[in-house]
């Protein structure tokens, strides 16, 4: 097993609140380290209170036993903070089809300010903001006017 | 305690208090949108407390290396007198417009500290505050809009922001009040010194004020306020919210989700 074949199996990982997206898409698999038997990872959160984090940590340690890797230890980090523009662009296209706008903008310094560019489920560029926070923290609700569709859209941040 | 640990549970207690008075409205929010806006401005609060909670743990536990305390103790298992939040959080939540009015005072308060943090020579504080200032910055312009459209909105809307200002209003100073830990944080470089951030505090807060049809306020020159959230000494309803947050590891110790 080498360090490649580890984070390969770390892939697999998803985020629970966004079964499509691996916590390699969504950019917060910071660091892996692997030597001897002994594994060290590095996780960061997305938002200081997100709730996935701990289901993450035990999902990885399962993934990982899966392969019988038992000796891991993972870590939080928060600096650099995470931001959405550490997303993939496999990731983003995933999160589309999936029915969730991808962040529309690249460093948002302006953070609110951003929309999504259309309706991920008909593509009409004829949109509006219901709230600035939908399901969880990361995301704003949004409506669509001409398919009247409301969908999510995760926020650049 | 030493007065570093001190000014970091600051920082936690008013995170927590807040997180968990805006808590108080899941299932209740005026309409679903802004109950699950408002319930996950508490998710950040609280996620920040935690961050800070677990720095002060181990910080502590570093200098009195004897029982080794955790995130869970400072925030269940200490009493009122303990607490260090402003007394403007504790207040019970009142009605929309005085929830939203105190998010706005306290988020504008927030947004320039954290703004400050990011540059603390204590590393972990400055993360923290990097982490936490990217959100704080969106629940100012979540509040900001709320205020903007109560105050400029129907007369009753106006009117209970009007009250909500006549509230809450007298609990603005101790923001900016220093507290023996806040010379502590700026002369080690870890922190600022909060009455540098008023100035600037009264602008912004003024500037949504006007356009939001809302008396604008100024720095009250001589306070009423004898109670000191900062150093201990808090309102009665501090109590009340600590025993309904702390119910559970105070009447089952340890016990786990």
């Amino acid at each position: 097993m080498d360090r490649e074949q580890i984070i390969n199996i770390l892939s697999e990982v998803k985020d629970p609140e966004i079964p499509v997206l691996t916590i390699s898409d969504l950019g917060i698999l910071r660091a892996v380290e692997y030597a001897g038997d002994f594994i060290q990872i590095q996780i960061t959160p997305t938002y200081s209170g997100c709730p996935a984090m701990e289901v993450i940590q035990e999902d990885i340690r399962a993934e990982l036993a899966k392969h019988g890797l038992n000796h891991v230890e993972i870590k939080q980090v928060l600096s650099p903070a995470w931001t959405s523009d550490w997303m993939s662009e496999a990731g983003k296209k995933k999160l589309v089809a999936y029915g969730i706008a991808a962040p529309a903008t690249h460093a948002c310094f302006l953070s609110g300010e951003d929309k999504p560019e259309s309706c991920p489920l008909c593509h009409s560029k004829n949109i509006e903001m219901i709230s600035r926070f939908g399901s969880t923290a990361c995301k704003a609700l949004y409506r669509c006017l001409d398919c009247r569709e409301p969908f999510d859209y995760f926020k650049c941040h | 305690m030493d007065l570093l640990s001190s000014y970091i549970i600051h920082q936690a207690d008013n995170a927590l208090i807040l997180g968990h008075r805006n808590s108080e409205w899941t299932g209740h929010g005026p309409i679903l949108e802004q109950d699950i806006a408002l319930s996950n401005i508490a998710l950040d609060l609280i996620g920040q407390a935690r961050n800070f909670y677990q720095l002060a743990a181990s910080r502590i536990n570093e200098l009195d290396p004897g029982e080794i305390i955790t995130e869970d103790d400072l925030a269940y298992l200490r009493d009122g007198n303990e607490f260090k939040n402003f007394i403007l959080l504790e207040q019970t939540n009142g009605d929309w417009a005085k929830t939203i009015l105190r998010q706005f005072y306290f988020s504008s308060f927030q947004l320039l500290q954290f703004r400050e943090l990011v540059k603390s020579q204590n590393t972990e504080l400055a993360a923290i505050s990097e982490k936490s200032v990217k959100e704080t910055r969106y629940h100012v312009k979540w509040s900001s809009e709320w205020v903007i459209r109560l105050g400029d909105g129907t007369s009753e809307s106006h009117s209970r922001m009007v009250s909500a200002q006549q509230d809450l209003n007298p609990y603005i100073a101790e923001m900016f009040t220093p507290a023996d830990f806040d010379y502590e944080a700026e002369s080690s470089r870890a922190g600022i010194l909060p009455d540098k951030l008023k100035e600037e505090w009264y602008q912004r807060v003024n500037r949504i004020l006007e356009i939001a049809t809302l008396p604008v306020i100024s720095e009250e020159k001589k306070t009423m306020q004898i109670l000191s959230g900062k150093n201990g000494v808090h309102s009665e309803h501090l109590g009340f919210l600590l025993a309904e947050m702390q119910f559970l590891q105070r009447a089952y110790p340890g016990c786990q989700w």
